[in-house]
């Protein structure tokens, strides 16, 4: 137990607060290619309403 | 006659506790429908591997069976990539691509992992910090990849936080959500329109998470491409009986070989020191933060639209798919019997299995060398 408290660095989570940042920010950026990508392969792959197909 | 009562003398009352928790586990599975197919094998595991001498895990030369299955499937990540093949094969992508901005709230839900790694570098050095942080994805294969591929001594208590967080999830979200939220934005109904999604977009969108998913966070590819693989199995439809495969024998073969071999860690002497409560404790730290991420980004993007979002979906966000998606329904119900927002929720649900996944990976990045 001791040695564990000896082991605490408050500090630690300032110093971490960078991945924090740098991770988030990476997950909306990957997440966000991705919406875009869906989005147009939506578009992309859309079929059209029957009224615009031809016979 | 000494025979009979000599392994006796090995005993001893850590043991006995691990019983306990064993039983507590066992208990919570069937009595409470909690998790069964993990909480059941673990619990019985538990038992197992905390008797004197035990021969199901490695005693100096003997090898152990759980011991050996342990080396085979967990310690190269196998069992748990093997298993995302099954998730991958049962998940139906249909909610998220026909609404993908609904993907955003995925993203904005693993805030509690990246928060907890923070709090737990506090305690732990970075690489054991990193795997506890990822037990809120909620994400039991992420958790097993990301711990080993990092190599933490904390594995066992990692992977029973895990699992046992997943099936704690209907108790864990529902104060957190009510605490964050109004009555009035709980009621918030949200208009739902099925678009049609394509059979072409359903298959190209597997192939092109992998491709997007390992040129930026490479060291997540095995854990996307296989959960993709399933997926695409599941979507291309020439591959019905595989796909019913994956989803069914292959995913419960993987289950009850995972549950009983995650219970090889659940030893005494590794599983009853300080550090295991601690671990349990940022665990669900995490988890908390995760579903508070979700919702506070929902109330912000309410700020701006005025096509108000139910807050509660952005709970979702978490990979305990479908559990959240489903708690946040019945609050929906609970709180207007006539406010259906399933579809909404299973959507983010959906994309937050990408997301912790996609988390997960941007970890190992950071700190895998």
């Amino acid at each position: 137990m001791l040695n564990f408290l000896a082991a605490f660095e408050p500090m630690h989570f300032v110093d971490n607060l960078w991945y924090m940042g740098i991770g988030m920010l990476g997950i909306f950026i990957v997440i966000g290619v991705i919406v875009v990508l869906t989005m147009l392969l939506n578009a992309a792959t859309a079929e059209k309403p029957d009224s615009e197909k031809k016979d | 006659m000494e025979v009979l009562y000599q392994n006796l003398l090995n005993l001893d009352w850590k043991m006995v506790v691990m019983w306990a928790i064993g039983g507590i586990l066992i208990y919570l599975a069937i009595k409470k429908d909690m998790e069964p197919t993990l909480l059941l094998p673990m619990g019985f595991g538990a038992i197992l591997v905390n008797l004197p001498l035990s021969g199901a895990i490695t005693q100096g030369a003997e090898e152990g069976p759980l011991s050996i299955l342990y080396g085979a499937g967990i310690a190269n990540e196998l069992f748990p990539l093997i298993l995302f093949i099954g998730i991958g094969a049962m998940i139906d992508f249909g909610p998220l691509l026909s609404n993908p901005v609904l993907m955003l709230f995925g993203a904005a839900a693993q805030f509690g992992i990246f928060f907890t790694l923070c709090m737990a570098s506090m305690f732990f050095d970075i690489n054991d910090a990193a795997s506890i942080a990822i037990i809120g994805a909620a994400d039991g294969p992420t958790s097993i990849v990301v711990g080993q591929k990092l190599n933490s001594g904390y594995i066992g208590a990692i992977m029973v936080a895990a699992y046992s967080y997943m099936a704690l999830v209907p108790i864990i979200q529902p104060p957190i959500i009510k605490l964050l939220t109004t009555k009035k934005e709980r009621l918030i109904r949200m208009e739902y329109t099925q678009k049609p999604v394509s059979k072409t977009t359903r298959i190209l969108f597997p192939i092109f998470i992998t491709i997007i998913a390992g040129l930026i966070a490479p060291a997540s590819v095995a854990l996307v491409g296989f959960l993709m693989f399933g997926n695409l199995i599941r979507e291309c439809g020439v591959l019905e009986s595989l796909s019913e495969t994956a989803q069914k024998a292959l995913a419960n073969l993987v289950t009850i070989f995972l549950g009983i071999t995650i219970a090889s860690q659940m030893q005494a002497e590794k599983f009853l020191r300080v550090d295991t409560l601690l671990i349990l404790g940022l665990g669900l730290f995490a988890f908390i933060f995760d579903t508070a991420g979700g919702v506070i980004f929902a109330k912000i993007l309410n700020l701006f639209l005025k096509k108000k979002i139910n807050p509660m979906i952005g709970a979702a966000g978490i990979s305990a798919f479908p559990m959240s998606g489903r708690v946040v329904h019945k609050m929906a119900l609970k709180e207007d019997p006539t406010n259906f927002i399933l579809m909404q929720a299973t959507g983010v649900n959906v994309s937050g299995q990408i997301a912790s996944v996609i988390a997960g990976g941007l970890i190992l990045n950071f700190f895998l060398h």
